[in-house]
């Protein structure tokens, strides 16, 4: 049996670029931005970074293939750069490799860095592009909000929910993002709205409306780990360590074997019952103290958080409506503004998330910080469309937590 | 055994463009338009052509008989989409026919629906079975042009050959003469038109005529014994004429269809004569024409077995699933007539490697998915290994149609992100009775009518995509809701 990832690896520093729409940046000038963070935070020099992995989703779009992007503009030291890309779990892959790097003794000191430029399209919303030259000859004209959007007709059929009362959770869902982004100077969207607002808003797939859907931003984000007694040995108190990193991907059962009834995620569910046990965690609910979940779609944090088993199959809904994951809540989930609100450069998303984690679990998290301490943090990828996904899970805490 | 029409099939698309519409639209510019403003045409969706209209004509016809009896496909059209590549052989892909078959274009003239079925019965008897004859058009027509309004979308098909037929094979014949009432040029898009007045005294009275008496001559049969008479043509009473001077019976005049479907060009012969024989008693004789550049005319006898060939939507049961389309620039821009901003989203190149559809046709073109030989378990695709969480056998699977499979929704949406010539974009999971399932554009959803979680899905063969830059456009299959077509 595996030992797991717990408690091998420590953040050394993060840095996040601001998030939006960065009109006169290249993904160079987001990368440099969230890498300087990173490296002021960490108290090294470039020259100690031994391998570095660099998550970005929609390459085609901003910096093309191959590590070499990274390695230029950070000015690399001719070491060891790998792009990885597994859709919106891009961010966490990179992190996943820096992380395992150290792990295996095979450096000492590693760097993960996503970014996505995505504001060079010319239209909102996700690039349009092909699927690949068979997939394109019979999968469906989808868009991903219309894909997301399946998984309220099929979780309103399955436990009898009204239509209304779903979307109303799922509006409050947005509610609450906005609320805790207007408290983030990095987030992309920082306006406040109310309920009536969401579910009034134009149709985008029904029954995901425009505030249903989180925006498409530019951005990076960047940690650099190490092992934890190296980061003492610089000078490094209460660390950040990580607890677990898992990963599940979708094999077709989903999508072509009718088991699945389309109203749950059931990848995030394996990764999430693999998290716990690589964590020790037996008590999600009462023991995790903030979740940042992949709420690319409200709809998509709704279920989520039952497929992470925080709340009970079919009382998502409730929990959502008793303010159990607002930031003044029992659990906190999106408190720098999620996927909705802080917004979504694909491949700088997860490590983003991770920033959030180590920022709150540092005293660090300015306005938006929580009152109480927090001791385990979780984060959640999801890529691809619910039928057919990769879904990431990473854990974050203090030092023996 | 005798030789005649062993099925028949229809296919008319489900909206109708009302014919107010278009000539109220038009009247600032063409006010004599409101005189054919009456009734409704038949309007393809954006997804339909000749070539997936004949594929529904085709199954319906098809229905409760081996397809593998079929020897071959004379596809009729003036409407191809396209020029180079054989449209005969999309139809029998789709259809899932053996390769062992002879397949076969007929175009150039409003007759060649007729000829098409004339061929087949001068050949099938060489044949080694029967022959599928399917006529199609979507014709294009100029914004403000009467043909605009007299004009429809639609298909027939007939199964020719020697066996029990609904319809026995009397005789036919063919007068050839270049009388051009219209054409349509090298590279045009549209016919040119002369006027009616003398295509009707020169051409339906002069030719017409000389064509029928020859061949009533030939089986000696007499005008009076015509029970049903088909002529195809649009004009106001120019059937009713013909039949006086011939001397058929008033009453045996078919309804050309111009109130409910329009003329649907070189396909029309076919859409009248099937839908003669939803009606036909066994013993009546019907008559069908086809007029351009001369006419064809054949003759048939309903058998008593002509009492079930209505099984089935044909022409009939099509017209009775229509939804009227009020929108006009709907069908100005299906048709390219109206220069519509796509957005930037519709520029995403849609190139298909015809090396990679050659290879996946038997998935994209015949929707074959697998089933394992192990578990029994069927998907859509097929695949190496078996998807079945508790089977995993490898290369276990055996070709399995799901074409024809009953359906059901399982989730949907109405995507408005997505580029669509006609947004919202429909799509959702669909799940196959015995198994199988797979992520479906959805087509001919009717805006008025919700979709519902667990309702009756069938798949029709649909234009997946249009590559606007070459000319090109790929096949795939949709779900429709069932309770709409069948």
């Amino acid at each position: 049996m595996a030992s797991g990832i717990k408690d091998k690896v420590a953040i050394l520093g993060m840095g996040c670029s601001k998030f939006g729409e960065r009109w006169n940046d290249n993904a160079e000038d987001l990368m440099v931005e969230a890498y300087a963070e990173a490296l002021e935070d960490s108290g090294i020099e470039t020259s100690q970074i031994e391998a570095a992995w660099l998550g970005t989703a929609i390459e085609e779009q901003h910096v093309g293939k191959s590590g070499i992007p990274l390695a230029m503009a950070l000015r690399l030291p001719y070491i060891p750069v790998t792009r990885v890309e597994n859709f919106c779990a891009s961010g966490t892959e990179a992190f996943r490799g820096a992380v395992y790097a150290v792990a295996s003794g095979a450096c000492d000191i590693a760097l993960a860095l996503g970014v996505e430029k995505l504001k060079d399209t010319g239209y909102g919303g996700l690039p349009q592009r092909g699927r690949g030259s068979v997939n394109d000859l019979f999968w469906a004209n989808a868009s991903a909000p219309g894909s997301f959007a399946q998984l309220a007709t099929a979780y309103s059929a399955k436990h009898k929910i009204p239509a209304e009362d779903l979307k109303r959770a799922m509006a409050h869902v947005s509610v609450k993002s906005h609320d805790n982004g207007s408290r983030n100077p990095k987030a992309h969207l920082r306006n406040k709205i109310d309920e009536d607002k969401v579910m009034n808003a134009p149709m985008i797939a029904e029954p995901l409306g425009l505030f249903d859907c989180c925006g498409v931003s530019d951005g990076a984000a960047c940690a650099i780990v190490t092992r934890p007694d190296i980061a003492r040995g610089l000078g490094k108190k209460d660390l950040v360590t990580v607890k677990a990193l898992q990963l599940a991907v979708s094999n077709g059962t989903e999508s072509q074997h009718n088991s699945w009834d389309g109203s749950y995620f059931a990848t995030t569910r394996k990764a999430a019952e693999r998290s716990y046990q690589e964590a020790g965690i037996t008590k999600p609910r009462d023991q995790i103290s903030m979740f940042e979940v992949h709420d690319c779609f409200s709809i998509t944090e709704v279920i989520t958080m039952e497929d992470l088993y925080i709340s009970s199959e079919g009382a998502a809904v409730k929990d959502i409506m008793d303010g159990f994951y607002d930031a003044d809540g029992k659990v906190p989930c999106q408190i720098d503004g999620g996927l909705k609100c802080f917004g979504h450069p694909i491949g700088a998303s997860g490590l983003r998330m991770i920033y959030e984690m180590y920022l709150q679990m540092n005293g660090r998290a300015g306005e938006r910080q929580r009152e109480q301490d927090p001791v385990l943090g979780m984060t959640h990828n999801l890529g691809g469309y619910p039928h057919q996904n990769v879904s990431s899970i990473t854990i974050v805490g203090k030092e023996g937590a | 055994m005798a030789l005649g029409i062993l099925a028949i099939g229809g296919y008319l698309p489900k909206a109708r463009l009302q014919r107010t519409d278009i000539a109220n639209a038009n009247a600032w510019f063409n006010p004599a338009l409101k005189g054919l403003a009456k009734g409704e045409r038949t309007m393809a969706n954006w997804d339909e052509d000749t070539v997936t209209m004949a594929v529904e004509a085709g199954r319906d016809c098809l229905t409760g008989i081996d397809r593998n009896i079929v020897a071959g496909i004379y596809m009729a059209s003036t409407s191809f989409p396209f020029q180079d590549r054989q449209n005969a052989g999309i139809v029998a892909d789709a259809l899932n026919l053996s390769t062992r078959i002879q397949t076969l274009d007929i175009s150039s003239s409003q007759r060649a629906g007729s000829s098409a079925l004339l061929t087949a019965l001068q050949s099938v008897h060489s044949a080694e079975g029967p022959i599928l004859v399917s006529a199609s058009e979507k014709r294009r027509t100029r914004a403000a042009s009467p043909l605009e309004l007299t004009t429809g979308d639609g298909a027939a098909a007939v199964l020719v050959g020697e066996g029990e037929p609904v319809a026995r094979y009397i005789g036919g014949h063919t007068e050839a003469v270049d009388f051009v009432d219209h054409f349509r040029g090298e590279g045009e898009a549209f016919d040119y038109s002369w006027e009616e007045r003398w295509v009707r005294d020169e051409g339906y009275m002069k030719i017409a005529p000389n064509a029928i008496n020859n061949l009533l001559d030939k089986v000696g049969v007499s005008a009076q014994d015509i029970d049903r008479f088909c002529f195809p043509v649009a004009m106001r009473r120019a059937a009713s004429g013909l039949a006086r001077k011939i001397g058929i019976a008033e009453n045996a005049v078919a309804d050309n269809l111009q109130s409910n479907c329009g003329e649907t060009g070189s396909a029309h012969s076919l859409v009248l004569l099937v839908h003669a024989l939803e009606q036909a008693k066994p013993g009546e004789k019907i008559l069908v024409a086809g007029f351009g550049q001369g006419c064809d005319v054949l003759l048939f006898e309903a058998t008593e077995a002509i009492k079930t060939a209505g099984d089935r939507l044909a022409i009939s049961g099509h017209l009775a699933n229509g939804r009227p389309e009020n929108r006009y620039t709907r069908y100005l821009s299906f048709n390219n007539l109206l220069t519509m901003e796509r957005g930037i989203r519709a520029e995403v190149d849609k190139q298909t490697g015809l090396s990679t559809l050659y290879r996946n046709k038997g998935m994209s073109q015949k929707l074959l998915g697998g089933q394992c030989s192990e578990c029994g378990t069927c998907q859509f695709p097929k695949s190496k290994i078996c998807v079945n969480p508790d089977c995993g056998a490898i290369d276990s699977q055996a070709d399995e149609p799901f074409a024809d499979k009953a359906a059901k929704l399982n989730s949907y949406t109405a995507d408005r992100l997505t580029y669509s010539p006609d947004p919202p974009t429909y799509f959702g999971m669909v799940q196959f009775a015995g198994g199988g399932r797979m992520m479906s554009d959805l087509t001919d959803i009717d805006p008025d009518i919700e979709l519902e979680v667990g309702i009756s899905m069938r798949m029709v063969f649909r234009v997946k995509d249009y590559d606007m830059l070459r000319g090109f456009r790929r096949y795939f299959w949709k779900a429709t809701p069932q309770n709409d077509t069948h």
